[in-house]
């Protein structure tokens, strides 16, 4: 059994403001790590390959050629290989362009049965690129799982968790899922994988590797929405601030709220 | 459309750097005395904007103009389960009917499932044009396959302008699906729509997991695709229906998925914070759980729901439905106190629309302060007790 796990590197600090003057983003630090959702899909499948045998696992990451850190530390996770898919014609990629773009990159693999990714990301923070991966690729896919009950030579079990309810399905391979928080506990890389992972060179993809290599499909040029705009959310211009000493402050909440009928 | 063009004849190690600190998306390289654009670019121009002067320019690439005339109408897609549908498909109809205003375009609604003739009369109360009605046995349950092949053959066939989905987990599963099979765009939780007079649906959203919101559009396909959550949206008046009920047939649609579903597993309830009237909301200044005794009179004395924000959630306080925010539930009620939150962007989507909001945080310059009606600025741990003083004084 082989399969694909997609993860992407975010920033690790998502304080980020607009400067009000510039409209300009000022995003705090440079820092970056493994979508913690991403975590979650990279133990799920080290828990399915120890249910089957033969099993092999490819992390892929799509983004600048710094996000090998993230496929790094998949190998160092248990990951078996690790592919960046990366192109300057991928700047600008929404969703449907990364997913896209990813579907291609799985399409030139070519072995999978599963594939899986986190449910979201807390950059992007979509939960529509694992889907849409899934439409291109014509396979279907189930979201939101919270437990893999059992893996069998042509499918596989697993319960999903939707607002009030929550799903047991039999899905045949080859299949996506996304995998909810939570639903195991994501092992460290450990020392012993670094060592015997550290001769292994990461693959790298671009566009003239594709089997489309339409520029007009990828990046910007590829994506139907825009941003327009970034700006601030809207403030309250009749906002009264209260300040004094916490006797007058419990106060003025007590007032406010006999005032308002409340009390 | 376009890219991000250096002017390599200006670039020195100096300017490079510059560059490298004034993008936020780390889209610079700097390798070999050459500075190239790498695939985190987002085209968001700072660089161009805010940069060394010449040495960034956007390229704009000509791309041939869809006949957006064409297209017309607003759709809902109902979700529906066991025959009931979800309210947010309401809600949508009401937006939906806001912008068809501006637009002069018919708002329409369309229903895949078994049975569901009752779903569409109550469509009809609440004004839409049309509701399309796709009945099958097979469309029973959910199945995003199944599903799909319906919508892209409703899509084919009607070349609407624009289809809503609400931001339940079904729909989030759902409205992607589709959106890659139309190829199209689809922008997630959307908090605000607005449209333009050419048909452009204005989406507004938080972006980059900040404080910071996006206005998006799509400038050049069809339909334009938005999942919004319950409760953004107030559900319309119910009118003497005028419209009309379509019947579909489906003898064309691909009936075949590898998806089974076995089981389903109602979830016990909670109370829904969802309708509460009064909210307490806490976040992360709770430290301990034995802090949340503090608010136990408060509580009482208004017989208030509790919420929270998400950190408290991840720490196993309290059940995920008591979650406020773009991940959780969306509020709306009379009254809401928050205790020791920040205010993120996330968070206060989830909120702003409270009738009266009172926040109590140590940090002056906390974003919470920015949207409440009363900002007491003061340390829990200390105008709490007080405040449970004052309450037990006045009966
Ligand atoms: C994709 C994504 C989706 C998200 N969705 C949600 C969501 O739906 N809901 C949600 O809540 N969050 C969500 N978040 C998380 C969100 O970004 C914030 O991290 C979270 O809301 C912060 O919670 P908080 O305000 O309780 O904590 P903090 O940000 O830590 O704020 C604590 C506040 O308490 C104040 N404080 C501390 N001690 C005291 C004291 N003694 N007295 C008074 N005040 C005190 C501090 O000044 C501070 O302002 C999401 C994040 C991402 C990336
Ligand atoms: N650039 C990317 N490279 C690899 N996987 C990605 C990328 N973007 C998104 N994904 C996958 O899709 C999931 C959902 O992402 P999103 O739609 O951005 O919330 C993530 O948890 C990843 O598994």
């Amino acid at each position: 059994m082989n399969i694909i796990t997609c993860i992407k590197q975010v920033p690790a600090s998502s304080k980020v403001e607009v400067d009000p003057e510039t409209g300009v983003l000022i995003r705090d630090g440079n820092n970056v790590k493994m979508n913690p959702y991403d975590l979650y899909a990279l133990e799920t499948a080290y828990q399915v390959k120890s249910m089957s045998e033969e099993c092999r696992i490819h992390s892929v990451t799509m983004g600048p050629p710094s996000a090998k850190s993230v496929l790094e530390e998949a190998l160092y996770m248990g990951s078996d290989e690790a592919t960046l898919i990366s192109d300057r014609r991928f700047a600008g990629a929404d969703v449907l362009a990364t997913a896209y773009t990813l579907s291609q990159l799985i399409e030139h693999i070519h072995d999978y049965e599963l594939i899986i990714c986190g449910k979201q990301t807390t950059d992007g923070d979509t939960a529509q690129v694992g889907p849409e991966i899934a439409e291109f690729l014509s396979i279907p896919h189930v979201p939101y799982v919270k437990e893999i009950i059992d893996v069998k030579d042509k499918t596989i079990l697993v319960r999903s968790a939707y607002d009030d309810y929550d799903e047991l399905v039999e899905v045949a391979f080859p299949c996506l899922i996304t995998v909810e928080k939570g639903l195991n506990v994501p092992r460290l890389p450990s020392y012993k994988r670094r060592i015997e992972k550290q001769d292994y060179k990461i693959k790298t993809v671009t566009m003239r590797n594709l089997k489309d290599k339409n520029p007009d499909n990828y990046g910007l040029n590829g994506s139907p929405t825009q941003v327009d705009e970034i700006f601030p959310p809207t403030k309250r211009t009749d906002s009264i601030k209260i300040e004094g000493s916490s006797d007058e402050l419990s106060k003025s909440i007590v007032e406010i709220l006999q005032e308002s009928r409340f009390l | 459309m376009g890219y991000i063009k250096i002017n390599q004849e200006k670039i020195t190690k100096e300017i490079a750097q510059e560059l490298i600190d004034v993008c936020p998306f780390n889209a610079f390289d700097y390798i070999d005395s050459n500075l190239s654009v790498n695939s985190g670019c987002k085209i968001c121009k700072i660089c161009v904007k805010k940069g060394p002067v010449g040495t960034c320019e956007l390229v704009e690439e000509k791309k041939e103009k869809i006949d957006k005339t064409k297209y017309k109408g607003i759709v809902v897609y109902i979700e529906q389960r066991n025959n009931i549908a979800h309210r947010v498909s309401w809600e949508l109809i009401g937006k939906a009917k806001e912008l068809a205003l501006k637009t002069k375009e018919p708002v329409y609604a369309v229903v895949v499932g078994n049975n569901v003739s009752k779903i569409a009369e109550e469509a009809l109360r609440f004004g839409v044009d049309k509701i399309y009605v796709y009945e099958d046995d097979i469309y029973e349950d959910f199945n995003v396959e199944i599903y799909t092949n319906v919508l892209s053959e409703f899509y084919d066939k009607h070349q609407v302008n624009i289809i809503l989905f609400g931001g339940t987990a079904q729909g989030r599963s759902f409205a992607p699906r589709v959106a890659a099979r139309l190829k199209t765009g689809l922008t997630a939780d959307c908090t605000m729509l607005d449209i333009t007079d050419e048909g452009d649906l204005l989406q507004i959203r938080p972006a980059f997991g900040g404080n910071i919101m996006a206005k998006i559009n799509t400038p050049n396909h069809r339909p334009q695709l938005a999942t919004i959550r319950y409760k953004m949206f107030n559900e319309p008046e119910l009118i003497t229906p005028n419209g009309e009920i379509v019947h579909e047939d489906s003898t064309n649609i691909k009936k075949e998925t590898s998806i089974k579903l076995l089981e389903t597993y109602e979830k016990p309830q909670v109370s829904d914070i969802s309708d509460a009237e009064i909210i307490i909301a806490l976040g992360r200044a709770f430290k301990k759980k034995k802090d949340l005794d503090l608010i136990e009179p408060l509580r009482k004395r208004l017989n208030a729901e509790l919420a929270c924000t998400r950190p408290l959630i991840e720490n196993g306080w309290f059940d995920a439905r008591k979650q406020i925010g773009l991940s959780g539930r969306t509020v709306k009620p009379k009254l809401i106190i928050n205790l020791g939150i920040s205010g993120a962007v996330q968070f206060i989507e989830g909120m702003k629309e409270s009738e009266l909001i009172i926040s109590v945080n140590n940090d002056e310059h906390n974003k919470l302060f920015d949207i409440s009606h009363y900002s007491i600025h003061g340390d829990i741990f200390e105008v709490l007790p007080k405040l449970n003083d004052l309450l037990d004084q006045i009966l």
